[in-house]
């Protein structure tokens, strides 16, 4: 039965009694209930972006939660299907504007597999280490404002000094720190350097210790864990039912990490767990976000140390841009610059669905080449937008103030959601 | 012929139209009137056992006749394989049969696709735009015959009249 029909009976009682009485609330044995709606959003400083959600309320408890999605929508499938392959890949860096390498490595790695090349073993490693640490990145903001939205402050700060270092070393590798298009077709964009990995290796030194600060700080905090265990609970096979990837689909337990289940880069050549939690709550996948940060470290750790030398591009002038300092002082070399970067190269007919492991889930992209330079049809799977499809089973039943910890669990960015 | 191709074969000849292997990616064409059928038989088959959908979309082919295809992934996680099911649907009955009953994780998909592409879903639980506003009617922004600079208050520019 439905609960608001029962709570208009319940407000009928009113017009038998007399009107001046009923005026005097609150009535001894009787309590008026009324159905609320709250609008929330679309500028909200918890949602991350511009979202908006209508909230049907019962007193503080969410009966329903309707998500109105499209803020931030730019078109970028549309627009891809008029870029060249190689001018996609800055658009991909405004999808999760918050780990834009990964989305990076996401988008070229579809394209290889449907040109059929392989990468030399040094741009693999580069690879592997750029998109963990951009990982670690990824997940120190989101415990920084995971914590802030729930009430904690100092958590924020404390992150936001680890991911300052990180994107400094972003910084000196491609030059930006949000928006990095660092990765290329068939290769990255520059060479790691010496400077880099000795600024890395120190970075990792201290990194462990840096994790157990911010434990320090939250695991044993009464709010945070009266705030994070036991909500926004979803089973395993919910999750799986509900397309839930990434960490989020492990804080259920289910072991699904396509870096171990379909390898890519480097990840079968180095040693690493797959984290994995029992309860499926928000403290679960808080758990196993700290717990991939470890992870991730102990991967950069390992690349590090066995990164071989090479080319870090592959060898096909048709597909390849020409290595940097050539271009800036031979002619042949920019001529051929400016061929790929204005023409692009021509991919063959065919279509590929290649899914990548973010920081928020899987990320795939399905491509529809009809040959050209430009792919006929480009489509993103985003895991933001299919873990907000959720969102409403997983918030009913909850208080009001949960909301913000919900959206928060599923570290969501609206850039990726809305395209 | 791929194992699980002939397995959907097997089962659901009526349904079943080819099948192709590329880039090591199974692709099987289905029609669309038993799409739900070949979804729950993937679903809910033990040996095949594809529990999560991986995506949902749409191609347009203007020039091809039926004109729109519906994509659908979906993997297995506890047998680690992808497939990836086709079904054409036409201009003038643009309708297909939604699966959302099957994995609740299409309910926004679906929606997105309407949205993009304006193919309506038969038993969808709540069919309205999601990315666009919901009174949006300039059409349907990803399909071919859309300009990418799009319709509407742009059109007004004297500049882009120019050339």
């Amino acid at each position: 039965m439905d609960p608001l029909q029962d709570k208009e009976l319940q407000l009928d009682h009113y017009d038998d009694e007399d009107p001046d009485e009923s005026l005097l609330a609150p009535v001894k044995g009787k309590k008026r209930v009324e159905d609320m709606l709250l609008n929330m959003g679309p500028q909200h400083p918890s949602t991350h972006g511009v979202l908006r959600i209508v909230l049907d309320l019962e007193g503080e408890t969410i009966v329903k939660a309707t998500p109105h999605l499209g803020y931030l929508h730019r078109g970028v499938e549309k627009l891809a299907e008029n870029s060249t392959y190689s001018q996609i890949i800055p658009l991909t860096d405004r999808l999760d504007y918050v780990c834009s390498m990964t989305n990076n490595f996401a988008f070229v790695r579809a394209v290889e597999k449907l040109l059929q090349i392989t990468v030399p073993e040094r741009a693999e490693f580069i690879r592997t280490i750029v998109a963990e640490m951009q990982r670690i990145a990824g997940h120190l903001f989101w415990l920084g404002t995971q914590a802030l939205d729930i009430g904690a402050m100092t958590v924020f700060f404390y992150t936001f000094r680890e991911r300052e270092i990180l994107l400094d070393m972003f910084e000196l590798l491609c030059g930006a720190r949000l928006t990095m298009s660092y990765y290329r077709v068939g290769g990255v964009d520059r060479e790691m350097t010496q400077e880099i990995i000795d600024r890395l290796y120190k970075f990792l030194e201290t990194f462990s210790e840096k994790v157990d600060e911010y434990n320090v700080l939250l695991e044993t905090n009464r709010i945070w864990i009266g705030r994070t265990k036991g909500i926004a609970v979803i089973s395993a096979k919910d999750a799986v039912n509900f397309g839930l990837t990434g960490p989020v689909l492990r804080g259920s337990g289910v072991n699904y990490d396509i870096r171990k289940a379909e390898p890519y880069g480097v990840y079968d050549k180095v040693e690493w767990e797959v984290p994995l939690g029992k309860n499926g709550d928000t403290y679960d996948r808080y758990w196993i976000r700290v717990e991939e940060m470890r992870q991730s470290a102990k991967i950069i750790k390992q690349c590090l140390d066995r990164m071989p030398k090479g080319p870090i591009m592959v060898d096909n002038p048709q597909i390849a841009y020409p290595p940097r300092d050539k271009v800036m002082t031979d002619m042949e070399s920019l001529i051929h610059h400016f061929m790929i970067a204005t023409q692009g190269f021509t991919v063959p007919e065919g279509e590929v669905y290649c899914a990548t492991e973010a920081p928020k889930g899987e990320l795939g992209f399905y491509i529809l080449s009809q040959g050209g330079n430009k792919p006929y049809r480009c489509r993103i799977r985003p895991p933001s937008f299919i873990h907000m499809g959720a969102f409403d089973y997983m918030a009913r039943g909850y208080m009001i103030a949960d909301i913000v910890t919900i959206f928060g669990t599923y570290d969501i960015v609206m850039g990726e959601c809305d395209r | 012929m791929h194992p699980i191709a002939q397995k959907i074969q097997e089962k659901l000849p009526e349904a079943f139209v080819s099948a192709n292997v590329l880039l090591g990616e199974l692709t099987v064409s289905v029609k669309r009137e038993k799409i739900v059928e070949v979804c729950r038989f993937l679903h809910d088959d033990p040996s095949l056992d594809f529990d999560l959908i991986a995506d949902l979309c749409s191609n347009d082919f203007p020039n091809e006749e039926p004109r729109f295809e519906m994509v659908y992934h979906f993997y297995s996680i506890e047998k680690n394989h992808r497939i990836r099911i086709k079904a054409r649907v036409p201009e003038e009955d643009c309708t297909i049969d939604s699966i959302v009953e099957i994995w609740q994780g299409a309910n926004f998909l679906e929606r997105e696709v309407y949205d993009m592409m304006g193919i309506k879903f038969n038993n969808h639980p709540d069919l309205r735009r999601i990315l666009m506003t919901e009174d949006y009617d300039e059409g349907f922004p990803l399909r071919k015959d859309f300009p990418v600079e799009g319709k509407g208050w742009r059109d007004t520019f004297e500049f882009l009249q120019q050339e």
